[in-house]
């Protein structure tokens, strides 16, 4: 479904080109950012300088998990976890093996999630993120077991978990195998939160399906930036079902926050700096309510 | 046991007689008394929830409730939850917990309802939260795949200690009609696709997920309710006696390896 958005923009832009070229006016489509939100063409280099965020409408677009990294951690503090873990192809599902090695070649990742423990502004935390260019960041049995061990070496070092979510939901070419990661990576966080720890949840676009059902919505907090795709069901499913288009901003960060499943939204510019102050809230030093045991 | 196809298989649980929770309750337990609502939202007609009696004991039970009729479906949304559903489920398993009382789950959905209302009340929540939940209950869980597991919908009732699947069950990631059409823009390839996509009840064995196949009459579940309901019963008071035997932190233990151990990958 997803996919098909960014089809339609691709499509779109070429259109506009293909317009541009007739006129006088002729700008390459990738000197250029069409808001997938807001419809604005703006700069990629103004759309890069602002974090890849739109310009127009604050509309905080996808990230590469490096990228996120970068904009997010102190540097050299990164410890990768699990980085040479990589999909099987459980159910014999046709094409699956090629299509990884075609991702791998392409987004220079294993597979669909970067974990590891590093600091955000000098707190320490085990970190994962999402990279939704890999086959849409769907939950196969890498990204299960490699969320899993992130917070079960959380509960070992007693350190917070921040995960970075974007998903199109579980990965239909590992069948069923995938379906369980949720029950396996829930079973993780409650083992975690079992031991007084804090898990901090970061939505970003899109993050749906399985992942919506298991691990994104369970954090103490649930942070997501602003405009975002966050849902259970496809859009284009529950259109199917009422016949009807349905609002824009429907399953967006703000929807959810109107609802009550969203704790706060962070723009991107102040997550660090956000992400630090909560870590170092939840430290057990800084922490000394009465009561304890 | 016969030799089905898993499309033979959804032939047969499709069949229009197919017997629901509704059917087998009277057949599995002694006492059944009902009991509705989450206490947050509503009470979702999807999830049929309440206190039975198995072998003279107390149990919970907790089921997603296909309709027989038109106005049973009207009712029970064609067993597709909400999730006022799922925190009904929730609600009435940590019930379970507080007086010791083991919960029987039955799966029979195509999944959680995709609608406006799910949204706006946390469908994906909701279904996370009792993964969460259920994985550190602490009583005996078994769930009992009776037609159609689909998906998320189905594993909110499906983090256990055991799983049973009656022999005609599936249990599925994705609808084989929709992973046929995202796959082949093709909905009517939904054939191909259920054979391909490992559903069946002995796929599931063999994958770890399921541990007890639940024999059926020849022809399916419809051709003799009373016998497909005993068969039943027997697996579950199985299940629940070995489960009985454990202590608390081994029982946890064994569940959380039970879901652990699911994945396969290379490093
Ligand atoms: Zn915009």
């Amino acid at each position: 479904m997803l996919e098909d958005l960014f089809k339609i923009v691709k499509v779109r832009l070429d259109d506009d080109s293909s317009k541009n070229r007739k006129s006088k006016v002729s700008i390459p489509s990738n000197l250029l950012f069409k808001c997938p939100r807001c419809q604005a063409v703006v700069f990629m280099e103004d759309f890069d300088a602002n974090q890849r965020v739109c310009t127009s409408c604050n509309y905080h677009a996808r990230l590469t998990a490096p990228e996120r990294l970068k904009l997010t951690i102190d540097k050299d503090s990164f410890i990768e976890y699990d980085s040479e873990m990589g999909s099987v192809n459980p159910i014999g599902f046709p094409g699956y093996e090629k299509k990884i090695e075609e991702l791998q070649e392409a987004t220079g990742l294993r597979d669909a999630v970067i974990t590891g423990e590093c600091t955000i502004k000098g707190q320490p935390c085990v970190i994962g993120v999402m990279d939704s260019r890999f086959m849409m960041a769907s939950m196969g049995s890498v990204v299960g077991e490699k969320i899993t061990r992130a917070f079960e070496r959380a509960s070992e070092k007693r350190l917070p978990v921040v995960l970075f979510t974007a998903s199109g939901g579980a990965r239909m070419q590992e069948g069923i195998i995938s379906l369980m990661q949720m029950a396996k990576t829930s079973g993780a966080a409650a083992r975690h939160s079992d031991q007084g720890l804090l898990y901090i949840t970061v939505l970003t676009d899109p993050t749906t399906g399985g992942v919506t059902a298991s691990f994104a919505s369970l954090g103490d907090i649930v942070i997501a930036e602003p405009k975002v795709l966050v849902g259970f069901a496809g859009r284009r499913v529950i259109e199917g079902t009422i016949k009807q288009r349905l609002p824009d901003d429907f399953q967006s960060a703000e929807f959810l926050l109107e609802h009550g499943f969203v704790d706060m939204i962070v723009e991107r510019r102040r997550m660090r700096r956000t992400l630090s102050n909560l870590l170092r809230l939840h430290r057990s030093d800084v922490c000394a309510g009465g009561g304890r045991q | 046991m016969s030799k089905l196809t898993a499309w033979e298989r959804m032939e047969i649980i499709r069949q229009k007689g197919r017997p629901t929770i509704n059917d087998y309750i009277p057949m599995l337990f002694e006492e059944f008394y009902e009991l509705h609502g989450d206490k947050l939202f509503g009470d979702d007609g999807a999830i049929l929830g309440g206190i039975a009696v198995l072998d003279g004991r107390p149990v919970t039970v907790v089921a997603q409730v296909k309709g027989r009729s038109i106005e049973e479906n009207k009712r029970t949304n064609f067993a597709m939850p909400h999730p006022e559903g799922y925190r009904k489920a929730l609600r009435l398993m940590k019930q379970a917990e507080k007086f010791g009382r083991p919960v029987v789950c039955f799966i029979d959905t195509p999944g959680a309802f995709c609608g406006i209302a799910a949204e706006e009340r946390g469908e994906g929540e909701s279904i996370a939260r009792n993964l969460f939940e259920m994985m550190r209950l602490k009583t005996p869980v078994v769930s009992v795949v009776l037609g159609e597991g689909g998906s998320g919908g189905a594993l909110g009732l499906g983090v256990c200690d055991e799983l049973c699947m009656l022999e005609n069950a599936i249990y599925s990631v994705i609808s084989p009609r929709g992973a046929a059409s995202i796959l082949w823009k093709d909905a009517s390839k939904e054939k191909e696709t259920a054979n391909m996509l490992r559903i069946t009840a002995e796929d599931l064995k063999e994958f770890g997920v399921a541990d007890t196949i639940i024999p059926e009459p020849p022809g399916g579940a419809h051709k003799n309710p009373q016998l497909t309901a005993e068969n039943m019963a027997d697996s579950i008071s199985a299940a629940l006696h070995k489960l009985s035997d454990l202590r608390l932190e081994e029982l946890l233990e064994r569940r959380y390896e039970k879901f652990r151990k699911i994945g396969a990958f290379t490093e």
